[in-house]
């Protein structure tokens, strides 16, 4: 099997998994006051500092969370509410078109349902947020904005943002700004305080540690009202009893991986580099999405192209037969690739937006992986172009449409057939 | 053979796929996402498309142990299929939108997009049984008479059939329910979905009226031509129609009003009596062969609509149109429904022989 979505989520590091399971034997409630109780409450605020130091952050500012999703809703609603709640002039949200929906959709959530206004950042053909853009929002009236969420690095293109940059812009007008850097942690140095940043969020599964655990940076003096209530943990930002055991492994995964930072970034950017040119010479109409390869600012592990011609659905199912697993990266509904929201907003048309995947590398890629890509797509796109195609006839039991060769010939046609209003 | 199992979330193609991976093929499970916005839970028994039957279509799959994708055919769907329904009520002819999706999803985009992915066959849960007798398709109705959908098939072309396979079509529905609770697929008990699936609520005249807008007319009687009410719109009816006419007056003799025709373009509705209802021929074009075309007369079984609708019949066929002399005088033969002609087989089950569109009644 040739596992190349480590954005979707990267295999538990034995250290993490070690970690958990040693603490899945122990009893205790970090609340509870007697021994048990203490030693739990010492796993977690060892896990507070580890995951502090990491991130440039103080372990008071660390709040843990179920994962990305609840540190993501709980920035964007908590800042929100709480500021409206200090001056009701700032209703405003300013996010940038290409965040993740946890940012996304609880955005759009405020604007229904607690009076927000909402400003999208447009984002460049790279899909990167330019200061410029930032600035001119919040020129337009700085006192009625609540927060500004831009994420550190792209889920589905993999650009980095120029965080530090947007978030000094952010507090010369005192504006909080919140980034989802759940992709950024392990692949970008991340300084929580040199930052500038308000909030911040991070998640296990994507660091080499478990599911449903993550957590929010959340600055002292960053207003948040909490989504749940009940015991009062975690600075009363947010209850509920802690789970120890995945709050000690995440911690640790979050450490391992950064101690390995410099070096699996190297590596991975190389195997990656690899894997571009492997697509490209097999497929040399197939356009890379986002920064170059090369560029500091495109996630080391990140490859996502647009394949002309071909439905995203169809080369997934293709390359799955085959063993090898990757994604489209976009969010699915009722199972359902969408047309991407980040690509749209980078510029692309719905059709090749539909036409796109995502290879992602991790910790335990090899160049065994890329070989075993590398042999398999040409023929892949090339059967999908021409159910790309299929669509279209009329009739089944015909001659069937011939297979571009070289690739680049039919791509006109596929394209314009495929915008005719297929299963594309 | 590599098999494409289509899987709605329901019991009856959760059923075909496992038989489909039992016979030794390689099967992958699809379920198609034919609505551009799902509901998310099932109401009732009505439709097929909501969320909640992608996931029971998932479950299923998942516990044979195959592949599974959702496929997005909802704008192929609404363009052929739903605009086509409405299409063809405002014309002031009733469709069956069953037989339109057969013809133009399941197996033609479906089929398609599946043989182009180096599939050989459609596997589907209808009730029907399909079986290739010197390389010529014999399609022929299921042995649960209840369940047949040999009717709603019949369209198919011998390339599409050549392409298909309806694994349950040899069983009673009581034992695919039983063989699906052995399997341990938990769509055992979903109860069987009704109705027309885009529209959830079952009230094809309001949805019409969303789509058409009232274009108000006459109701007719068809004798006297004397006018006997005011409707909104030819598509809320259908011929043969009796319930919900709105006409206040009760017929001189005191027998029920039927709808016996629909004018369009000048919206006049004729009603009259059950015995006006009575067709005793069918013009109708568009035809389909399973193998080769009919020559000469024959004689056979006529079926007019999905349920019911059965005449003795004397067949002739030219080029492309089929004129179709009932033995016996059926009611409600609606045009824009299908006329499909079965060779009576009471061992083998009945042969369906052709279908054609009904274009007029005499």
């Amino acid at each position: 099997m040739t596992y190349l979505d480590h954005a979707a989520t990267t295999p538990m590091l034995p250290e993490a998994v070690a970690a958990m399971t040693e603490a899945l034997s122990t009893v205790g409630n970090a609340s509870s006051l007697h021994s048990s109780g203490r030693r739990a409450r010492r796993v977690v605020e060892e896990s507070r500092e580890v995951v502090a130091a990491a991130m440039g952050a103080r372990p008071s500012e660390v709040i843990f969370t179920a994962g990305g999703t609840e540190s993501d809703n709980l920035a964007v609603k908590g800042i929100f509410w709480a500021r409206k709640r200090q001056d009701h002039a700032r209703r405003r949200v300013l996010a940038s078109a290409v965040e993740h929906h946890a940012v996304l959709d609880a955005v759009e959530w405020l604007a229904d349902h607690a009076g927000a206004e909402v400003t999208w950042l447009e984002v460049d053909g790279q899909g990167r947020v330019l200061p410029d853009a930032l600035r001119a929002a919040i020129d337009e009236a700085p006192d009625e904005i609540a927060l500004v969420t831009v994420m550190w690095a792209n889920n589905e293109v993999g650009t980095i943002n120029p965080v530090p940059a947007l978030a000094q812009m952010c507090a010369e007008y005192g504006i909080p700004l919140h980034t989802d850097a759940v992709q950024a942690v392990g692949a970008v140095g991340i300084d929580f305080a040199a930052s500038g940043a308000s909030a911040l969020t991070l998640t296990g599964h994507k660091v080499g540690g478990p599911y449903g655990v993550g957590a929010l940076l959340l600055g002292r003096d960053t207003p948040c009202v909490p989504l749940l209530h009940g015991g009062g943990q975690e600075r009363e930002v947010r209850s509920g009893t802690l789970d120890v055991p995945s709050i000690h492994a995440f911690a640790t995964a979050v450490r391992v991986t950064e101690a390995a930072r410099e070096t699996h970034v190297v590596t991975v950017a190389k195997l990656r580099d690899e894997l571009v040119d492997a697509v490209l010479a097999e497929v040399p109409d197939a356009v890379l999405n986002g920064v170059p390869v090369g560029d500091p600012g495109r996630l080391p592990g990140n490859a996502h192209f647009t394949f002309p011609g071909c439905a995203g659905d169809s080369l997934l199912m293709l390359l799955d037969a085959r063993g090898i697993e990757c994604s489209t990266g976009s969010a699915c509904t009722a199972g359902v690739a969408q047309p991407s929201h980040v690509l749209l907003a980078m510029g692309a048309d719905p059709v090749s937006a539909r036409g796109s995947l995502r290879f992602s590398l991790g910790h335990d890629s090899t160049s065994a992986d890329v070989q075993a890509l590398a042999s398999q797509i040409g023929g892949v796109v090339a059967r999908a172009r021409q159910a790309g195609l299929a669509g279209m006839r009329k009739h089944v039991g015909k001659t069937p449409v011939p297979v571009a060769d070289p690739p680049g010939a039919d791509v006109r046609l596929s394209a314009e057939v495929a915008s005719g209003g297929t299963e594309v | 053979m590599r098999v494409l199992a289509a899987m709605s979330g329901g019991v009856d193609s959760a059923v075909a796929a496992a038989r489909a991976v039992d016979a030794g093929h390689e099967v992958v499970g699809v379920h198609l996402a034919l609505s551009a916005k799902p509901g998310t839970l099932r109401t009732g028994s009505r439709g097929c498309c909501t969320v909640e039957d992608s996931h029971d279509a998932r479950r299923a799959a998942d516990i044979l142990g195959i592949p599974f994708y959702v496929w997005d055919f909802a704008e192929r769907f609404t363009e052929e299929v739903v605009e086509t329904f409405v299409g063809e009520y405002a014309a002031g002819r009733t469709p069956n939108p069953c037989v339109t999706c057969n013809e133009k999803i399941k197996f033609e985009a479906l089929l398609d997009k599946a043989m182009a992915l180096d599939f050989d066959a459609v596997a589907t849960g209808h009730y029907a049984r399909l079986s290739i007798v010197d390389g010529e398709p014999q399609l022929r109705r299921s042995v649960d008479e209840g369940k047949d959908q040999s009717y709603v098939l019949a369209s198919l072309t011998p390339e599409q059939l050549r392409h298909s396979l309806f694994p349950i079509g040899d069983s009673w529905k009581s034992d695919v329910r039983a063989e699906a609770d052995e399997r341990g697929l938990a769509v055992a008990n979903k109860p069987d979905s009704h109705d027309i699936c885009f529209i959830p609520d079952g009230d094809t005249k309001k949805f019409l009226e969303s789509r058409l807008g009232e274009s108000p007319g006459e109701l007719v009687d068809a004798d006297t031509g004397a006018v006997l009410g005011r409707h909104t719109g030819v598509h809320g009816f259908t011929v043969g129609q009796r319930k919900g006419l709105g006409i206040e007056a009760p017929a001189p003799d005191g027998r029920p009003r039927y709808v016996l025709s629909l004018e369009p373009v000048s919206g006049t509705v004729k009603v009259g009596s059950e015995r006006d209802l009575g067709v005793r021929g069918i013009e109708a074009d568009r035809p389909v062969w399973p193998g080769a075309p009919l020559a000469g007369l024959t004689e056979c079984v006529v079926q007019v609509r999905a349920h019911g609708g059965l005449a003795p019949a004397v067949v002739s066929a030219d080029g492309d149109r089929v004129t179709i002399d009932l033995r016996e005088p059926l009611r409600g033969v609606a045009p824009g429904q299908v006329a499909v002609l079965y060779r009576p087989d009471a061992v083998a089950g009945d042969l369906v022989l052709g279908s054609a569109k009904i274009a007029a009644t005499r």
